[in-house]
């Protein structure tokens, strides 16, 4: 059996779901980032399987992956930038506890 | 394909690739340092195990393997044990794109410089997670001190890297090497670029003058003082490995691999690696160390804006020479 | 044939440790569970023959964003919150969510008729890549440094101690 584009949309969806997972359940600002990177892997699997299965003479959908993977850098760096500085001011990183404006 | 055949080919290359560096790489190169250190010094090194000390680093071997392990009790006992293994497995899978002859590589990637980029990239996953899981403040902090170290050189390796990959128009070893037959090597096109790449690569091994993570004398030994034993000889062969392979990976991009007249080729490239492990020996045992602040001004306000400049100036030189 | 026995060892890497990354208690121990996961996704980058993309992977994911989590982490209270619940209470609810959209997802990615191409492929290179971003998606290109800079700008400023 040829692994064909079923495959990777599949695996993806998985992946998808696990970050998702993630994202909803834990307590850890930096875990949630987490799950949001897993979710960002996942849609890039897909772009680039897209890319040789349906369209292969173009380059678009590596492209594309590549800008995802920047894109995901500049976030996780800006993101964790954030939770230092919540971490220095509120002296906690669970975001069950980060629930009144002003302290 | 017949994927069968090209396992096979794959893990015997692995075998040897490892057996060649475990045994000349690392245990050469440390009896090696130590004869050279001894020679700047005025003095004699290792002289009583074999004939002229050459059986030394056996025996350091052989006192290292019999020696207990031991785990602090309090640490993370898995993240503990395989963080020499990233390590070690990072330094020896750079040795894959390095040419030692016209063909004689593992395998010849259509991204072989990226590769050994991303590779050197991932030794600070491990350094990070062993510093961290010894549940030692000096570790932690020598691992912290490493990992920002090592990810602040990486900019300025990149730029050389990119500098020489726009002369020779690819980014595959072999490619690089042939571009260099037609129009001279590239240490005399690409002069800043080898000296940032040669500046970047002894901070990203962690060598003196870049060596504060290590520092006996203040870090007591830094992210390994908790490893002995087998994981110590472990994170030495991975750092001596990667120590090579940059030496190796300089005479590619700059000195003109296996190029020469009379001798094969892999007596070349094996002599003018051999040069640059000198040239890095003598180093260590010429400057004293760098403190962090120093060292990390010296990568993001000095190698970085360099490397870009001359980025900026290669590509004008290629566009319109 | 030899492809079904990667990709089905590369999907159970991946899926495994992003289990653990995601359900694991100890925090470094999840941190550290991502680059696994990543070099999974590389493989399978690799598989489907796109390597520049496979080596910018490992450069950046597995090389230097795994490092800026466990950077925070150590920084943050990882070191002593090692003990601490990971998870909060939304777990039933979060299952159900992620179970839902995963059937979704995958009944939709099976059912539809995808117009799959049957031309050879070319060869990917990493000049390919270079031309592309140059000449057609150029504007790509311009936007994603510009979005560069003002990240890392932004992260300097917020991240900064205040003196």
């Amino acid at each position: 059996m040829q692994v064909g584009l079923t495959h990777y949309l599949v695996l993806s969806a998985l992946l998808f779901c696990l970050g998702l997972y993630a994202m909803l359940s834990r307590r850890n600002a930096v875990a949630i980032l987490m799950g949001i990177e897993l979710m960002l892997n996942a849609a890039n699997i897909n772009l680039v399987a897209f890319n040789k299965y349906v369209a292969p003479t173009a380059l678009n959908g590596q492209v594309f992956a590549l800008v995802v993977i920047t894109l995901a850098a500049c976030e996780a760096g800006v993101g964790l930038a954030l939770v230092m500085a919540a971490y220095r001011n509120l002296e906690t990183v669970h975001v069950d506890e980060i629930n009144i404006m002003k302290w | 394909m017949n994927w069968g055949l090209e396992i096979a080919k794959a893990v015997g290359l692995a075998v040897v690739m490892f057996t060649f560096l475990a045994v000349v790489g690392a245990m050469f190169g440390v009896l090696l340092e130590r004869k050279i250190g001894g020679w700047i010094q005025s003095r004699l090194g290792p002289k009583h195990v074999g004939p002229q000390g050459l059986l030394q680093t056996i025996a350091d071997t052989v006192k290292l393997l019999q020696k207990e392990h031991i785990t602090p009790r309090a640490a993370d006992v898995a993240i503990f044990n395989t963080a020499p293994l990233i390590v070690a497995v990072a330094g020896l899978m750079d040795w894959i794109v390095i040419p030692f002859g016209p063909t004689l590589i593992v395998r010849d990637l259509n991204i072989g410089v990226l590769f050994f980029a991303a590779m050197a990239s991932l030794t600070v996953v491990g350094i990070l997670a062993g510093g961290f899981a010894s549940n030692n403040k000096y570790s932690l902090l020598g691992g912290l001190r490493s990992a920002s170290q090592m990810i602040s050189y990486e900019l300025p390796m990149a730029a050389a890297f990119i500098a020489v990959a726009m002369q020779a128009g690819t980014l595959s070893t072999v490619g690089i090497v042939n571009a260099q037959a037609q129009r001279g090597w590239f240490v005399l096109w690409q002069f800043p670029a080898f000296v940032i790449f040669l500046i970047a690569a002894t901070a990203e091994v962690n060598r003196v003058p870049f060596d504060l993570p290590e520092a006996e004398s203040e870090l007591v030994a830094g992210y390994f003082s908790e490893y002995t034993g087998m994981r110590f000889a472990l994170f030495q062969l991975g750092e001596y490995a990667e120590m090579f392979g940059m030496a190796a990976m300089a005479t590619t991009l700059f000195l003109g691999g296996w190029r020469g007249p009379l001798l094969p080729p892999i007596i070349w490239f094996l002599l003018k690696m051999y040069l640059i492990v000198f040239f890095l020996m003598w180093m260590r045992w010429t400057y004293p160390r760098l403190r962090l602040d120093h060292l990390l001004n010296l990568s993001w306000k000095l190698l970085l804006p360099a490397g870009l400049i001359w980025i900026l100036i290669t590509g004008f030189v290629i566009t319109f020479f | 044939m030899g492809e079904l026995a990667v990709f089905i060892i590369l999907s159970a890497i991946t899926l495994v440790s992003a289990v653990v990354v995601v359900t694991s208690g100890n925090i470094v121990r999840s941190a550290l569970s991502l680059v696994p996961t990543f070099l999974g996704v590389t493989g399978f980058y690799i598989l489907l023959q796109a390597e520049f993309v496979a080596g910018i992977q490992v450069l950046i994911y597995a090389g230097a964003i795994t490092v800026l989590i466990l950077f925070v982490i150590m920084l943050t209270e990882g070191g002593t919150g090692l003990r601490v619940r990971q998870i909060n209470e939304q777990v039933p609810m979060s299952i159900l969510a992620s179970a839902a959209l995963a059937l979704l997802l995958i009944s939709v990615f099976i059912r539809a008729p995808w117009p799959t191409a049957k031309e050879a492929l070319p060869q990917y290179t990493a000049s390919g890549i270079g031309e592309a971003l140059l000449t057609n998606l150029v504007l790509v290109f311009e936007v994603t440094s510009l979005v560069l800079l003002v990240a890392l700008m932004g992260a300097i400023i917020i991240a900064r101690r205040e003196r």
